[in-house]
């Protein structure tokens, strides 16, 4: 561990340009993977919390399911996908960023899409009558719903972040852990485990660590500020 | 939506590669060992291409040049690499390299393998010790070859799948470090044993065994089955590998002063 | 301008006011509005009265369209109180419920609602309700009082036609009660039809027109504001106003 830590400090200190690149890269791809991942579910979430129709528990019920999809599932149907061999093959997208982020996307819209459900219909509890009494469009109401909800979304947004950023299974068939190219911090992680290069392996994990707390620390910060105006 | 097209230009510009590249369909063990990190350079200087290495156990990597997601594949199990040329997945197949496989195992060598000529014979005191074995169990280079070793001499360890024979489904690496941390024996390529960095008191405990030879093969999958392969770029790649620049890169890689492998491309 | 000579009927809708007939609610086996008929006149301030429990804020509630009645008709100008209707109207409710947004932001909201871009008269609302100067303080920090107000001013800001508050003034220092009671006045005198609940009964007797009293779900009396507190129409009504706790 002292090892580890030894080599997670000077590795950042050296600006080792092959770190930054695998540590740009993780974050270019999670991040893209969660600003669409938040476009598609926060839709589905805010559509899901202010409609009642038949059915609409079985959806629940689904989309509360699917996120727990195992990572590598989400890999495997992206690579069948994406492969030459698969229908959408003429793309040419396997092994490359562009392939990590769908399958991203993929595994983390159902966890935007649940969580920010929960939130958005607390807060439609609340606002609903008001909403009538405006005339507010239904569309209008999810607007003004994720508006208002937007610092409690910053945290479902992170969590999907977090999920995204600290996947393996994955990314690792999508994007074969290509040096230059397709290796982000969890493959190298994986790769430096099998190398049995374990403090490089750990140092790896905590300066993705280090990532999470402080992108935690930031949203955290911001929505403190949040609550202090009563906007959270 | 003024996201949308910001979107659309981080993908892509993600999606966005080297004009000239290409995609070898590669095992674990050459690619953990630093193997390619080693000789790229020299060939990306030469030729332009830059050559993107997919490492998966070889059984994995046939499958996926099966799927027509690679240009060249470099694995090392020979009747495999045959099947799939026969088969139209790929063209030529040509010896490129070899290196061989070890045993390693604990230093206490608790089923006294080291005094073995023969790995028949090790194979048959670890069976019969009933001393715990780390097989990859997925269907790579090695352990198709380990399973050769097995059914070579007479034994069937699968039965004991679970209790003294235990099969981990991954890669080398994970393999070695499974080992290490239970104290078993297992097969490795010297490449990945060399390099590997976790070893703990593990030691080398049979070599020299002229069956543990292992071969490497590269093959240019078929652009006639599979349009999107580069077939010009894979070529070099191959023919490069084959040309004396090539099998000296190749010759010249070594770690902690040791060779790791042994061009033999056909003169 | 209107021609009204050529519409004959809009003029008549027009004097319907607001009609209810056999409004009747009930919830899990018990009758909380029970047969209500009343036709409220299309202008000045209604006074809607009665015990707390009555029914008062469920009735303000099925009138503005809110809640569907089991049986029984809400029509405003002769109309069904539709989506589109309830944009000519506005509610405060007894709980104000204010956007988690700065104080101008949640009248900027009313007004983007209502399709009026009007920059200055959001702030000519904050400094009618003496929240001038106030805009960027986030409107849940605001005292129970100015929530109020700021209730009121969002709701005047789509200039309604008709207008219900629920105990506008129940939490409010005798200031802003004041202050209220004034902007209601102003309201009515401008033609907008109001219903107000409220049992402060000096404050119904400063601005009632008309009086509604209710007890348990059941309407007992609807009278002009001066015979009602002169002499009530119903026995419930006089002992409400001589001070008894009706329940
Ligand atoms: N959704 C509901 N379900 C059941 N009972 C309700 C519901 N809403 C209100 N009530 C009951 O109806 C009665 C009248 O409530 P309300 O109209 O709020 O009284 P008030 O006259 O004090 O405004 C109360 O006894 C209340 O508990
Ligand atoms: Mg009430």
């Amino acid at each position: 561990m002292g090892d580890a830590l030894h080599l997670a400090g000077q590795l950042v200190l050296s600006g080792d340009p092959d770190l930054w690149e695998i540590v740009l890269l993780s974050l270019r791809v999670s991040l893209i993977a969660t600003l669409i991942a938040c476009i598609i579910g926060l839709a589905i979430g805010s559509l899901l919390a202010v409609s009642r129709f038949r059915g609409r528990s079985a959806v629940l019920v689904v989309i509360n399911a699917l996120m727990g999809l195992p990572p590598v599932v989400v890999g495997l149907i992206v690579y069948l996908n994406l492969s030459r061999s698969g229908p959408l093959g003429f793309l040419g997208l396997l092994y490359t960023p562009t392939a990590m982020i769908i399958a991203q996307t993929i595994l983390i819209t159902p966890i935007i899409a649940a969580l920010s459900r929960q939130i958005l219909e607390d807060l439609n509890h609340e606002y609903a009558e008001q909403f009538r009494s405006f005339g507010l469009s239904r569309i209008g109401q999810m607007k003004a719903l994720l508006w208002d909800g937007r610092f409690a979304l910053l945290t479902v947004a992170l969590a999907g972040f977090g999920r995204a950023v600290a996947e393996v299974g994955a990314v690792i068939i999508v994007g074969g852990n290509i040096d230059h190219l397709t290796r982000v911090m969890t493959t190298a992680i994986a790769l430096e485990t099998s190398k049995g290069d374990l403090p490089l392996a750990l140092a790896l994990g905590m300066i993705l660590l280090t990532i999470a707390l402080v992108v935690n620390g930031f949203v955290q910060s911001v929505r403190s500020t949040a609550t202090r105006a009563a906007y959270a | 939506m003024k996201l949308i097209p910001l979107i659309l230009a981080a993908l892509a510009a993600t999606t966005a590669q080297a004009a000239d590249s290409i995609i070898v369909q590669s095992t674990t063990s050459t690619a953990n060992s630093g193997l390619y990190e080693a000789i790229l350079p020299a060939f990306k200087d030469t030729s332009g291409i830059t050559v993107n290495v997919v490492a998966v156990g070889t059984g994995q990597a046939i499958r996926n040049a099966e799927n027509c997601d690679g240009d060249v594949l470099l694995v090392h199990a020979k009747p495999s690499e045959e099947k799939f040329v026969a088969s139209g997945g790929g063209l030529e197949r040509t010896d490129l390299m070899y290196n061989d496989f070890v045993v390693v195992g604990p230093a206490n060598d608790p089923a006294q393998v080291a005094s073995s000529a023969k790995i028949s014979e090790a194979l048959t005191k670890i069976a019969n010790a009933g001393a715990l074995f780390t097989s990859r169990g997925d269907d790579s280079g090695t352990h198709k070859k380990e399973r050769a070793l097995w059914a070579a001499a007479n034994l069937t360890p699968a039965d004991a799948s679970g209790t003294w024979y235990r099969e981990t489904g991954s890669g080398m690496g994970a393999t070695l470090n499974a080992a290490v941390g239970m104290g078993a024996y297992t097969l490795t390529d010297r490449a990945t044993w060399i390099s590997f960095q976790n070893k703990s008191d593990f030691k080398i405990v049979l070599e020299g065994d002229e069956t543990l030879f292992n071969q490497y093969g590269v093959i240019l999958v078929n652009p006639d089955k599979c349009p999107n392969v580069d077939a010009t770029a894979g070529q070099a790649f191959i023919d490069w590998l084959l040309s004396d620049a090539g099998q000296s890169a190749i010759a010249g890689y070594k770690l902690d002063g040791q060779q790791l492998f042994f061009p033999n491309a056909p003169k | 301008m209107r021609d009204f000579v050529d519409m004959p009927d809009a003029r008549t809708r027009h004097e319907q006011g607001l009609t209810l007939s056999g409004i009747s609610l009930s919830r899990n086996g018990t009758t909380l509005l029970n047969d209500i008929t009343c036709a409220l006149p299309p202008s000045g301030i209604t006074a809607v009265m009665g015990p707390n429990g009555a029914g008062k804020s469920l009735l303000l509630r099925v009138a503005h369209g809110l809640i569907d009645a089991d049986q029984g008709l809400v029509l405003w100008q002769g109309d069904a109180v539709t989506e589109e209707a309830r944009k000519a109207q506005a509610m405060v409710f007894q709980k104000p419920v204010l956007l988690r947004r700065s104080v101008e932001a949640n009248v900027d909201f009313a007004l983007k609602v209502a399709g009026i871009r009007h920059p200055s008269l959001r702030d000519a609302l904050l400094n009618r309700v003496g929240l001038k100067g106030r805009n960027k303080q986030p409107a849940r920090l605001l005292s129970g009082g100015e929530q109020q107000r700021l209730a009121l001013a969002r709701a005047l800001a789509t200039n309604p036609k008709l207008l219900f508050l629920d105990e506008p003034t129940a939490s409010l220092d005798p200031t802003s009660a004041r202050m209220i009671e004034d902007i209601l006045r102003e309201e009515r005198d401008a033609g907008t039809k109001i219903v107000l609940v409220t049992h402060d009964v000096p404050q119904a007797r400063r601005l009632a027109d008309d009086v509604l009293f209710l007890t348990s779900g059941q309407l007992h009396c609807h009278q002009d504001a001066a015979s009602f507190f002169q002499t009530p129409d119903s026995p419930e009504a006089a002992r409400f106003l001589a001070g008894h706790i009706l329940n």
